[in-house]
């Protein structure tokens, strides 16, 4: 028991209920309407709140949900989602076309992101295959190393990455007769994504391997017992979870219209922990609202402080206060108070919760 | 209690979406950085944005004028979500900013996308903004970071007679940018460029690049800034180095030269050039230097206006007497204000500037050398005022679109282009 001890102890807060599968259930009825608020969302919301709340969550909400399968389910804090991301947003700038015609390749979108997403999931997978044999703190300093020495290439390398100044005007290309850079469109591409990421995590939660990597999660020399390869399982999740951080990578570069070392330096590294964290690592809805806070925080923080009287120039604060007081009153995020609060009103009945592994 | 403050700010920002835009008022949103590495430039930008509207009275044209200001921390990121927010969410008429290079240029092509709003650059100095692909609704009353050296290569060649220098600059495309405008010059002026050192943005230990720097030249040009220069003085000066100094327009300027520590000393009497010089005896800059000082305590300043504060004082002023000369006439797709923009010749404290066909400022550059003042304080005196700088740098248009953008390597230097 003492693995089990160090890894839940080191991963998740010990009162916050490890994620099983069975609880991703979409029975819910607030689900049902949350789907389909976001379906006519485009009906009364304006081109920013589709675009740069919406899109900007659902892009920031797979790249914390890739982290939040490895954390959740394989105990695995990786620091490295981001740059996986921010390695295929690269890509598709440097095999697609830029204003940089220097060195950008100019090939077709399809391939250009194909390309990306195949590179940016190898790069994954490899730091995967590097972190995996360390636990708790050392995953997240060896993930966080790789993540800077990334950033820092990026920033110094000229020939490939383009310094600094990274690579602007990245287009989203127009298929189908449909100009995807426009506000409704661009929408339904990042929630389309974003419900397939979803899905796809939900489903690989249940499936055997899922099972089985939530088995290594909770006792990892109890599965290698029982004929588990418990290295090549977690490097598999590695896999997984970069595809979803890549995907979300070639979204995040359209989004922005551009890719910069500042993209995926160690500040949006540690946001996407934050994000994760402040939403609920136990299921694969928490990192979308963890996104979702985070967006609006970062948008209004300044309105808010000046609606108040308060100097702008401290937003900074409002943010930090904002998210430290989540984490203060619910060490599982969000999702946790929404457990509590819905265990307590409508469904006394069940039994309380018991803290650690079910 | 969070979950319903949280609903509360998120309501609230979606709700004002919907707000109605009254007629008699007219929306400036500031991009500005508040955050990371450039946040006091970005403080003495808000502040010049400040004065000049306690000026007007927050009034133009008949309209009052409202700002809405969005924190950025020098990526293109960061400018492009705050121009998303302050134009399709606060919906600005115009936008002001940003300050620092990458911004810029995502801003430029974010313009493109939203020809309704009138843009005007903040402080940022990126050549290709206004020198590549120039955006129609995009103003840039502050010159490129390759005017600002502008007048200087001359200067060095035949006031001070260095005729070899080296040059050390981090390796990012402001330093060159630079070092583009200093080869043209010095080169065709004779001088010699006889090697180049690049350091990453952020170097803390400069020990070996000292020990590498040459002898046998007559000076170093040096591109740093911020905490980099900083550094390089104080170890410089403790490795006990004697050679003669050339300053970047960042190099010397005040975020440096108020920094504690005696190694600045070397600083005194190094040459620099850029858009202003803090002592000028120019009544017009004097009256801007007392203006800013007297708009804020000591402690909530610099000792006198940086080139970010009176870049947005400049804008908003350029905004401001275009709504008055066509009494805040937006109509049209701002037909008349840009028009009235481009036709504009701003007397600026820091000299005329009118722009070019590419909306791109051509300005006065100045000379300087930092002095000791009685009390002690070192500032960049103006010795030569250079006026009607333009992006073309001296050169016909043909021969300047040939040599092309800046980079580590180019431009080489040669005695003619």
């Amino acid at each position: 028991m003492a693995v089990e001890a160090s890894r839940t102890s080191g991963i998740l807060p010990a009162s916050a209920p490890a994620p099983t599968a069975a609880s991703s259930l979409p029975r819910y009825p607030a689900l049902w309407l949350l789907a389909l608020f976001l379906l006519i969302l485009p009906a009364f919301g304006s081109d920013f709140v589709l675009i740069q709340l919406f899109g900007w969550t659902f892009i920031l909400g797979m790249i914390a949900l890739s982290l939040m399968f490895l954390g959740g389910y394989g105990g695995m804090v990786s620091l490295v989602q981001m740059t996986v991301a921010g390695c295929a947003g690269y890509m598709v700038a440097i095999f697609g076309t830029s204003a940089v015609a220097e060195i950008s390749l100019g090939w077709p979108w399809w391939l250009a992101v194909v390309v990306a997403i195949v590179i940016a999931t190898l790069f994954g997978t490899l730091s995967g295959a590097l972190s995996v044999r360390t636990e708790g703190i050392y995953t997240i300093m060896i993930t966080l190393a790789i993540a800077s020495a990334f950033f820092y290439f990026t920033l110094q390398n000229y020939s490939i990455f383009n310094g600094f100044s990274g690579f602007n005007a990245v287009r989203v290309p127009q298929v189908f007769g449909i100009d995807w850079r426009a506000a409704v469109p661009f929408y339904y591409l990042t929630l389309f994504w974003a419900v397939i990421a979803y899905l796809a995590v939900v489903y690989v939660s249940r499936s055997p391997f899922g099972l089985a990597l939530q088995g290594t999660r909770d006792n990892a020399r109890r599965m290698e017992a029982l004929g588990f390869n418990v290295t090549a399982h977690r490097i598999a999740a590695y896999a997984f979870a970069s595809v979803i951080a890549a995907v979300a990578g070639v979204l995040l570069v359209w989004h922005g219209g551009q890719i910069s070392p500042g993209t995926a330096g160690v500040g949006p590294v540690v946001d996407i922990l934050i994000i994760a964290v402040a939403g609920g690592m136990s299921r694969p809805i928490g990192p979308f609202i963890g996104a979702l806070i985070y967006v609006l925080l970062r948008t209004f923080a300044l309105d808010v402080m000046e609606a108040v009287g308060l100097d702008g120039k401290r937003f900074q604060l409002l943010v930090g206060v904002g998210f430290l007081l989540i984490v203060l009153f619910s060490p599982d995020g969000v999702l946790g108070l929404w457990q509590r609060w819905h265990r307590r009103f409508l469904a006394p009945a069940a039994p309380p919760a018991r803290g650690g592994v079910r | 209690m969070i979950r319903t403050l949280l609903a509360a700010v998120a309501a609230g920002g979606i709700l004002a979406a919907g707000a109605a835009q009254a007629q008699d008022k007219i929306k400036i949103g500031v991009l500005a950085t508040l955050e990371g590495a450039l946040t006091t430039l970005g403080e003495d930008a808000i502040r010049g944005m400040q004065i000049a509207m306690k000026q007007a009275n927050a009034k133009a044209g008949g309209k009052t004028i409202e700002v809405v200001t969005f924190p950025t921390n020098a990526s293109p990121d960061s400018a492009i979500r705050g121009a998303r927010k302050l134009v399709e969410q606060d919906k600005v008429d115009i936008l002001v900013g940003p300050v620092s290079g990458s911004e810029g240029i995502a801003i430029r092509d974010y313009s493109k996308t939203q020809p309704q709003v009138t843009f005007l650059n903040g402080s940022s100095g990126a050549m290709e903004t206004t020198f590549v692909t120039p955006s129609e609704n995009f103003f840039r009353f502050n010159m490129d970071g390759a005017q600002w050296l502008a007048g200087l290569g001359k200067y060095l060649v035949e006031e001070k007679k260095y005729k070899k220098i080296a040059a050390l600059a981090e390796d990012y495309s402001f330093p060159y940018t630079q070092l583009f405008g200093l080869t043209l010059e010095y080169c065709q002026a004779g001088g010699q460029i006889v090697e180049k050192f690049w350091v990453p943005l952020g170097t803390k230990d400069f020990g070996s690049i000292i020990a590498k720097l040459p002898d046998d030249v007559d000076a170093i040009y040096l591109g740093l800034g911020g905490g980099d220069a900083v550094n390089f003085f104080n170890q410089y000066s403790q490795a006990g180095g004697k050679a003669k100094l050339i300053g970047g327009s960042i190099m010397v300027d005040q975020t440096v030269l108020s920094s504690k520590g005696a190694a600045k000393r070397l600083a005194i009497g190094v040459p620099s050039a850029g858009p202003q010089a803090d002592v000028w005896d120019d009544p017009k800059w004097q009256a801007w230097v007392k203006l800013y000082q007297e708009s804020f305590p000591p402690d909530k300043r610099f000792t006198s206006p940086s080139l970010t504060g009176t870049a947005y004082y400049n804008d908003f002023n350029a905004v401001f007497q275009v709504l008055n000369a066509i009494n805040g006439d937006l109509s049209d797709g701002h037909k008349k204000f840009r028009a009235g923009l481009a036709a504009l010749e701003l007397d600026a404290p820091n000299g005329k500037i009118k722009l070019d066909q590419n909306r791109q400022a051509i300005g006065t550059n100045f000379i300087t050398e930092v002095v000791e003042l009685p009390n002690g304080d070192l500032v960049n005196k103006a010795v030569k005022t250079i006026p009607n700088v333009s992006q073309m740098l001296g050169l016909d248009p043909a021969t300047r679109q040939k040599i092309g953008l800046p980079s580590r390597t180019n431009p080489e230097c040669k005695t003619s282009y």
